[in-house]
């Protein structure tokens, strides 16, 4: 892990509904809720603010709702943020890149991210093959050679243990651990520095999730990725998390090193979710 | 009623000269300037109800109709060919309502409307190429949604349309595409050529003439200015081709390296190659212009 910031992330916010001066002041986890009591407007994520550093590997852990996977949706430009900045060390002079234009946030999302959905419908298109999926990253990115595409998407492929004559299968026709190998593969097609995986696992077998968990955590060793990794599942931030945020109600609630937080949890949420996960 | 009762010589109502009133030429023209200005970029406009059914080149019929004016040369082609039924129904309108002279020389002609092909001869700066286009949006192949190519368009998200080619290479060996083949448009918009062969794509580059593409039934215009560069999309490593008539050449002119077409004889149920484009093959036959002997742009 280095010591040079990747991302800094700050203030971010994403409001549902008309917002007013007060929803900061009446929503989180103080209110036990996230919609505004004066104007109704819902604060699904409010004031998120943190660093992550090359290589890091950063965990959101929270209940359902608790605004973890708007945090990341935010972060992959899937979700317009409401207010807030997000900066990329070495990208747009290091400043906000939340106010460039769409096509812009489109290159700067193909070269540094890949993300990994928890539903693979979101992530994949089950209408094209698993190799023109993988391509599909790398055409965003301006690769127009198709040997070179070919040799990636295969190589991409073998390394997330996809059978060689897969690449030209639809993956609809695939199992839900190979589409979420096929997803990993897609994220990492660019080589990006930051991979956003949320929740990977959930809907997999035991066995599955810990061969998918295995790949990951090579990955993020062999390439040495940053990766923000979401999930309600204490096992998945213990095994993969260096530092860990804890959301609730859309804000966090507490936030270090993961070990610090399994072993002595201070706020009384992560305290119940410590312990009924133990 | 036919045609001919409502035109001038009928009693009472008149049409206007080229049918369409001056008020619809009008929305027209603006439409083709800015379709002008933005090379490539798909203009709405509104595509009124003409006496020919949309989708049999009501499209460019309109821009034919707000450019034309009384000195005018017309030629219409449909398939390369002025004699083929559309084209001539196309004619007869346009003569009807305008009485403009016509020809089948297209260095004759000022104004060209065509379906599916350009001349073999390139055109020069003085005249205008009109399309009729069938299927404007290049996009719609993969993205159903017109709010969604719009917005691909508009952000230059073309991945998906390169991934349509990266599944036909990897189903066919090669880009299997032969008309409607997707042309990027002064470095800027994808635009669909339809229905050109690859064979006119090079002409359109480039090109001496302005291009004007109408699509009536879909209710767009957009265009091609001279001097316009238009790159078929192709991968670094496999490079554009036209179509291959190699060792083939016309059976009427002798030309080779024009674009040709088969034709069965019914009796003897023999295979023949001639000319697509039926003027330039006149015009060789009557000794004109010379029997093209190599490739045009191989």
């Amino acid at each position: 892990m280095g010591d040079q910031v990747l991302l800094r992330v700050q203030d971010l916010g994403k409001r549902y509904g008309p917002g007013c001066s007060s929803c900061r002041d009446l929503t989180g986890p103080e209110h036990s809720t996230n919609i505004c009591a004066r104007c109704g407007s819902i604060a699904a994520m409010e004031g998120i603010r943190f660093d992550l550093k090359e290589g890091e590997i950063l965990g959101v852990v929270g209940e359902s709702g608790s605004g973890k996977s708007t945090l990341v949706q935010c972060i992959y430009f899937d979700l317009d943020a409401t207010h807030g900045e997000i900066a990329f060390n070495g990208q747009n002079g290091g400043d906000n890149v939340l106010g460039l234009p769409r096509s812009e946030k489109r290159r700067l999302r193909g070269r540094l991210m890949g993300m990994v959905y928890q539903n693979p419908m979101h992530g994949l298109r089950m209408d094209i093959t698993s190799g023109a999926n993988v391509a599909e990253k790398l055409l965003e990115a301006d690769v127009f050679h198709f040997a070179r595409i070919r040799e990636r998407a295969s190589g991409l492929l073998a390394r997330t243990e996809i059978p060689a004559t897969y690449i030209d299968r639809f993956p609809r026709s695939l199992s839900g651990g190979m589409q979420q190998r096929i997803q990993i593969a897609k994220a990492l097609a660019n080589n990006p520095p930051l991979v956003l995986l949320d929740e990977v696992t959930s809907g997999l077998d035991v066995s599955v999730q810990a061969r998918v968990l295995d790949l990951i955590r090579e990955l993020q060793r062999e390439l040495g990725i940053s990766m923000i990794v979401v999930s309600h599942d204490m096992g998945v931030i213990r095994l993969l998390a260096d530092r860990t945020l804890v959301m609730k109600d859309g804000c966090v609630v507490e936030q270090g090193l993961t070990d610090q937080i399994l072993e002595d949890p201070q706020h009384a949420y992560t305290q119940l979710l410590v312990h009924s996960a133990l | 009623m036919t045609l001919k009762e409502l035109l001038p010589q009928g009693k009472g109502f008149r049409y206007n000269f080229a049918f369409i009133d001056e008020g619809v030429k009008k929305e027209v023209r603006r439409a083709l300037l800015k379709a002008v200005a933005l090379p490539g970029h798909q203009v709405p406009f509104a595509s009124p109800e003409l006496p020919i059914a949309r989708g049999w080149g009501t499209g460019g019929l309109q821009v034919t109709m707000s450019l034309i004016g009384p000195k005018d040369v017309l030629k219409i082609i449909d398939q390369g060919c002025d004699g083929s039924v559309n084209a001539v129904n196309l004619r007869k309108l346009l003569v009807a309502t305008t009485g403009v002279r016509t020809t089948f020389d297209s260095r004759e002609a000022t104004l060209l409307q065509s379906r599916h092909r350009l001349p073999e001869v390139p055109l020069r700066s003085d005249q205008i190429a009109v399309l009729q286009v069938p299927l404007p949006e290049p996009l719609r192949l993969v993205e159903p949604s017109e709010v969604e190519t719009r917005r691909m368009h508009s952000e230059g998200d073309y991945a998906r349309m390169w991934v349509s080619l990266y599944e036909d290479v990897v189903q066919n060996g090669s880009i299997s595409l032969t008309s409607g083949y997707p042309c990027r448009v002064h470095d800027s918009y994808i635009m669909s050529p339809s229905p050109l062969p690859r064979w006119d794509l090079p002409l359109l580059h480039d090109a001496e003439h302005l291009t004007l593409l109408g699509a009536g039934r879909e209710k767009r215009v957009y265009a091609v200015p001279p001097h316009t560069s238009v790159q078929p999309l192709e991968f670094d490593d496999m490079p554009f081709t036209v179509e291959n008539f190699f060792g083939m050449c016309c059976a009427r002119c002798g030309s080779s390296g024009t674009f040709l077409d088969e034709i069965y004889d019914e009796t003897t149920g023999q295979a023949s190659r001639v000319c697509s484009d039926s003027g330039f093959c006149d015009l060789v036959r009557e000794g004109a212009i010379p029997r093209r002997g190599r490739l045009a742009h191989g």
